[in-house]
Formats: C-alpha cells, structure tokens, sequence
C-alpha cells in the first residue's frame, strides 16, 4: 500500500479515506498531542514497576529483564498519571 | 418479453427489490413507504428472496445497518419517507463519503411540522447536498425502472455513490396503474453480482472503513465525491441506454415533452409532471405552443443541458414541489436559473411552489401556470418571480 500523507494529491489518495492495510495504529504517532513532557529520573528510579502498568499508550518500555526504561515518545500524550504514581519522584513533568 | 402487470408505486418498487434479491433489506415503517418493507417481508417469510432483512428500532439505524452491511461487501437497501430521512440525516452523509453504492426508495412526503403525512418534496430537497444521486419518477413504471438501473449506476468504480430513488407519496406510491414488468431471469442478468474491490468482510486484505479524516485530508475526500458525481452523469446515460435496448423504455437526464418547438414551457418533477402533459396536449389542440421539461436526474444535476435545452423559449416556469423559505424561491429554480446564468443562457424564468402537504395540483391550475407565461412573453416583464400555486389567500 502506498503511504497516504498530507502531500498526496486527490487522484492518488483511496476512495472514502479506506485504509487498506491492517495493524497500522502504530503509524499514527499521537505524541505531538502533548503539551508537558515527563522526564525519566533514572538515577531516583528503585524499578518498582508502579508507572508501566498505568500507562494509557504504553509508551514506558520495558526491556527483558524486567527493567523499564525512558519514555517513548512518539505516543506519550503527556497525561502525566506515571509520575502521580511514582513514589520516588523519579518522572518529573515538564512543559514542552 | 415485458410482462404486463397492475402494481401500485409502492408494489412496483417491492418487485424490483425483490427480482435484485440485495443481501440486505434494513427498514423502518413510515408513511408512505411501510408498504415497501412490508411486501419485502412478505418476500422474506415466503422465501422468494433469500436476502437478510433487519427490523430495525429506527431509521437512523436502518441507514446505519444498510451502511455496515454495504461496507462488509454485501448488496444492501432500504426504503423510507420525509421524517424517516430526516431522522437518517447523519447517517446519510456517512453512506456517501463512505462511498457505499446503497440503494434506497424514497417515497416523497412533507416533512413535519406542522404534522402532514402527504406528498410533497422536502424530504428529498433536504438530503440534495449530501452525495447521493437522485432520479425522480414520474409513474409506477418509472419507480420500477430507475430501481432496476440504480445498482448498475451506484455500484459503477467510477461512481461509487448511494443512490434514492424518488416518487411522490400516495400519488404514486398507492395508486395501482397498468406497468410493464421485466422478467426475474432478465432483471438479474441486467442488475448483475455485486463485486465490491474492497469489503470488510474480505479476510485476504483487513480494511479500515471511515478512519479520522482531519484537516489534511477532508477537502481532497470531498472533491473526489464531487468528481464521482460528474462520472454519474455518463454513467447514468451510459445504464440508461443500455436498459432502452432491453426493454425499449427510453431515460433520459430530463425527459422533452413537445418542448423542441414549444415557445413556454414549465418544468417540474415527478406526477405533476403527468398533469402537465394532459395541460400541455390541450394547450397545443388550441394552437399555443406550450411543452414540458420533467427533470428525471436531479442529482447530478445536468445544468449545461437543461440550459441549452430552455435556452430557445420566450419563458419558462419552474414548479418545485417544497418551499426552500428562503424570501428568494425553490431549489429546483434556483438550481436551474444557474444553470441559465452560468451556461449565458437569458430566458425570463417564474417560480411556483406548488402541492405542498399533498394540495391537489389540478389540470385548471396547470393551465394557469401557461397563461401566466403568455402574459410574461406579451408584456415582457415579471412582476414577482416567486409566487404560490393554489395558495389560499385573502382577495386583494
């Protein structure tokens, strides 16, 4: 499939703005949504494991072993609920 | 080999529907269209038809569900009249940007209020923006006849466009007149498979149907809209042609009623245009040189035609059949005195809104329409450009 963007004249783009292609979410990258950034503290971090798991867009990877490591920020949307949960103000937010 | 039969409006349309056997028939009762869903159910029950056919709670579900059925790649209809539309308005945009080929009857009636269940044509003047192709039918005949070239049309790559099918509410719907039916074997032949490219339901390519189309993206999804609509035109003649060689039935974009010599001429939609006819023969009998434009594809709407068509007539008077209460006159006028401007065409052009909430239009009124234009073309001046037809009024 031929990538659609904001350059692609009438003629080429698909009929009714049909994607033909499945799995493609991951190409829509929602982090320019953000207006405060959080920052990873690495050195306060202990890898509790408390702001992965709460984190709408998945955007804190975590490595294999276990670990989790800085932001993705392709999709942080910067909603900032990682650093209400982290007990040891390792995610600072800041204004973009 | 035409079958000669006696059907109603409503009956005819039910008969094409069920010769086309569509996969899916979604509806909604309402006046006067229930009789449509209620034959197909019959079809339904009896199994004559093998389509899928959902009662829904709505009519803004019954579009929504002819949508999701059209967009999972199967062959889907519906049928419904003036509040039923209005109650589908969202969704009716939705079907043509999606570019579903929906086919749906349209039996013309008032919209509310005040409450009025009889003919006339603000349900469809309504939808005349949103993307759907429009053909108007004069007669039981002409509703059967637009409803079995209508997939041909919708479902054409060029076009890809839902489609309505018009004809006036009780007029048309329940009066029962002689009808040339086609054959079952015939009508399938002519209709043909559907064979979306792209179909939900296809698990060999996974499709995204309606994805958040922001402001990059919108304007150029709208002029292809707009450009599949100019492609209607020559498909439209194209299927039309085509279905005169099979049953010998000629359609046109409007149909010319002794309009090539006619020096007035009135212009209008649907049955009136039937009592216009009648106006016209007598009219002619006494030597005045009146015809008819009856205008059968109004969306698109073929401007450059109509205006060279009108172009050689001293006057013309437009009849639309809803009140756009615009202080300014009709849609059906207003569309075709741009066609007039636009195309350089100068014809001195009167409005008449006429059989609103389903007043009788009679041949006497017809007749005065025709010597208003006399008056015109002997005086050379019009007064009011925009004026009633069997309007009560207090005399002056």
């Amino acid at each position: 499939m031929t990538e659609i963007n904001p350059k692609t004249p009438m003629e080429k783009m698909t009929v009714g703005g049909d994607i033909y292609q499945a799995g493609n979410a991951r190409e829509f990258k929602t982090g320019d949504w953000r207006s405060v950034k959080p920052i990873f503290l690495s050195e306060k971090c202990k890898q509790c494991g408390l702001c992965f798991p709460v984190c709408p867009e998945n955007a804190i990877p975590v490595g294999k072993d276990q670990k989790r490591q800085d932001f993705n920020y392709d999709y942080c949307k910067g909603c900032g609920v990682c650093s209400k949960v982290c007990p040891f103000g390792a995610i600072e937010m800041k204004e973009e | 080999m035409s079958i000669r039969e006696r059907l109603s409006g409503n009956e005819a349309t039910a008969m094409a529907m069920k010769q086309i056997n569509p996969d899916v028939v979604a509806a909604f009762p309402i006046t006067p269209s229930t009789e449509i869903p209620q034959y197909f159910s019959t079809f339904v029950a009896n199994g004559d038809v093998d389509t899928e056919f959902v009662a829904v709670e709505s009519e803004h579900s019954a579009m929504s569900a002819t949508i999701g059925a059209e967009a999972a790649g199967a062959r889907a209809m519906t049928a419904t009249s003036a509040n039923g539309l209005s109650l589908m308005w969202e969704m009716i945009y939705i079907a043509s940007s999606l570019r579903l080929p929906i086919v749906m009857a349209l039996v013309n009636r008032a919209v509310s209020g005040p409450l009025n269940i009889h003919n006339d044509h603000s349900d469809a003047m309504g939808v005349r923006d949103a993307g759907w192709i429009m053909l108007f039918s004069e007669n039981n005949q002409e509703a059967y006849d637009n409803m079995l070239m209508a997939h041909r049309i919708a479902e054409h790559k060029d076009v890809l466009l839902p489609i309505m099918i018009c004809q006036d509410g009780f007029i048309t719907s329940h009066s029962i007149e002689n009808i040339e039916l086609e054959s079952d074997e015939d009508v399938k032949k002519f209709v043909g498979k559907y064979k979306p490219e792209h179909y939900l339901l296809n698990d060999k390519e996974p499709i995204a149907v309606g994805p958040l189309d922001v402001q990059a993206y919108l304007f150029e999804h709208k002029a292809q809209q707009a450009e599949a609509m100019k492609n209607a035109k020559k498909v439209i003649k194209e299927v039309s042609e085509e279905f005169e060689k099979w049953t010998g039935r000629k359609y046109e974009f409007f149909e010319k009623y002794k309009l090539d010599d006619a020096e007035i001429a009135i212009v209008c939609m649907n049955s009136t245009a039937g009592t216009t006819k009648a106006v016209v023969d007598e009219l002619r009998n006494k030597g005045v040189k009146a015809g008819l434009l009856k205008v059968r594809m109004f969306r698109p709407f073929p401007a450059e035609e109509i205006a060279e068509a009108l172009a050689g007539l001293k006057a013309v008077a437009v009849l639309d059949k809803a009140d756009s209460l615009n202080a300014a006159g009709g849609a059906l006028f207003e569309d075709i005195t741009s066609a007039m401007y636009v195309n350089q065409k100068n014809v001195p052009m009167v409005n008449y809104v006429y059989g609103i909430g389903g007043r009788d239009t009679t041949e006497k009124q017809i007749e005065s329409v025709y010597s208003d234009l006399e008056k015109i073309v002997k005086e050379g001046k019009i007064e009011n450009p925009y004026r009633y037809l069997g309007l009560r009024r207090e005399e002056n």
